[in-house]
């Protein structure tokens, strides 16, 4: 359950960067978080529910935006999408290297 | 809880003692990119919509990045062990800090977590060990790593084992600052697990399979399990391992000697 470590790791960002715009109250997040991450989008919701409560986010929207899985076949050098690590290149039957998809960041805040 | 910064609401533990608030928080600081900004407000007429684009990782990877550092400047090669419980990893570390004993100092870092059984297992061995206690923390942290470090100062050139909280889900996302993580798979576990947990597979550079003693009473497809590896990770090396009976301990050792060469 590193989620509820992640959601920590949220709500800081929201504090320094309600901090650095002089906001008390932020009403909405985004995130974007890769499709071969790691991270389970319901726990995410759930853990950032229970870290906010009682913060500036306490309440606030959470909005996930899941960016595709991406690789690269190492023999034909392809890129294509990748919805499992695993995947194979359907032509060439190899391993691909993965080139997208593990992004976890906070992309915007809407704040009072 | 608070597992990123490593404060655990007072379970974390490191060589016995709780590690209280009030240390360095907001030394490090998140690195500002320059296109933070606010937007005209979208939402009423006094909320506004400001870009933040900051890593969720990025504090920890700052403490990683300090430890690497610090690890490059006293010549120390650190490595990251991951496994699910049971893999042997203990096991398998006393026997390797035992062979090499004499050659290279070795210190160790333990994670559990509770109890410090597995710190007391290797300084029976003779080398230095702490203990860190994550309380209800799935996964050891860099910050953690940091601080066990103030109290464990291993010796200049020497090789650090991280030993990371027995689980194959979490402790693939912390970097610790190691130069490798290092994933053990034991026979006894079957060979699907790489395509179970990819995510660990995928971030190892190098995979003991441990236990082979116990192959011949076992249906566990060796060829199947490194195929599986190498599907979520082409680049990663396997070592067939035993403490028991001493297979492959040699290469694993001549890997260590070469720092991962």
């Amino acid at each position: 359950m590193h989620e509820m470590s992640l959601a920590e790791s949220v709500l800081e960002i929201i504090e320094n960067s309600a901090a650095q715009h002089d906001s008390n109250k932020v009403h909405a997040v985004w995130l974007e978080i890769g499709q071969l991450a790691g991270v389970e989008v319901e726990a995410m919701r759930f853990c950032f529910d229970a870290v906010t409560r009682g913060s500036i986010a306490d309440g606030a929207r959470l909005e996930i935006i899941a960016t595709p899985g991406r690789g690269r076949c190492l023999s034909c050098g392809k890129s294509m999408p990748l919805i499992e690590r695993y995947d194979l290149c359907p032509e060439c039957d190899m391993p691909l290297e993965v080139t997208g998809g593990t992004e976890m960041r906070v992309k915007e805040l809407e704040m009072e | 809880m608070c597992t990123t910064c490593g404060c655990g609401g007072g379970e974390l533990k490191i060589g016995g003692k709780p590690h209280v608030h009030g240390h360095d928080q907001g030394e490090l600081r998140f690195r500002r990119p320059n296109h933070e900004h606010s937007h005209e407000p979208v939402h009423g007429e006094t909320s506004r919509r400001v870009q933040v684009e900051k890593d969720i990782l990025a504090k920890n990877n700052a403490y990683a990045q300090n430890n690497r550092q610090h690890f490059a400047t006293q010549g120390i090669f650190a490595l990251n062990l991951v496994s699910s419980p049971g893999s042997g990893k203990t096991t398998l570390l006393t026997r390797t800090i035992e062979l090499l004993q004499g050659e290279l100092p070795v210190a160790v870092i333990e994670g559990d977590q509770q109890t410090s059984f597995d710190a007391e297992r290797i300084r029976a061995t003779g080398v230095s060990a702490i203990q860190i206690n994550t309380g209800k923390g799935c996964h050891l942290d860099a910050h953690m790593i940091e601080h066990a470090l103030e109290d464990l100062k291993p010796a200049d050139h020497s090789l650090l084992f991280i030993e990371n909280v027995g689980n194959l889900v979490c402790p693939a996302s912390f970097d610790l600052g190691e130069a490798h993580k290092v994933v053990i798979l034991s026979v006894t576990e079957g060979e699907d697990k790489p395509l179970k947990y990819p995510d660990m597979f995928a971030a190892a550079g190098l995979m003991l399979l441990n236990k082979v003693d116990l192959l011949p009473y076992l249906s566990f497809d060796v060829q199947k399990c490194v195929e599986y590896a190498q599907r979520v990770n082409p680049h990663i090396r396997v070592i067939l391992t035993s403490a028991t009976s001493g297979e492959g301990m040699g290469e694993w050792l001549a890997w260590l000697r070469s720092r991962g060469a």
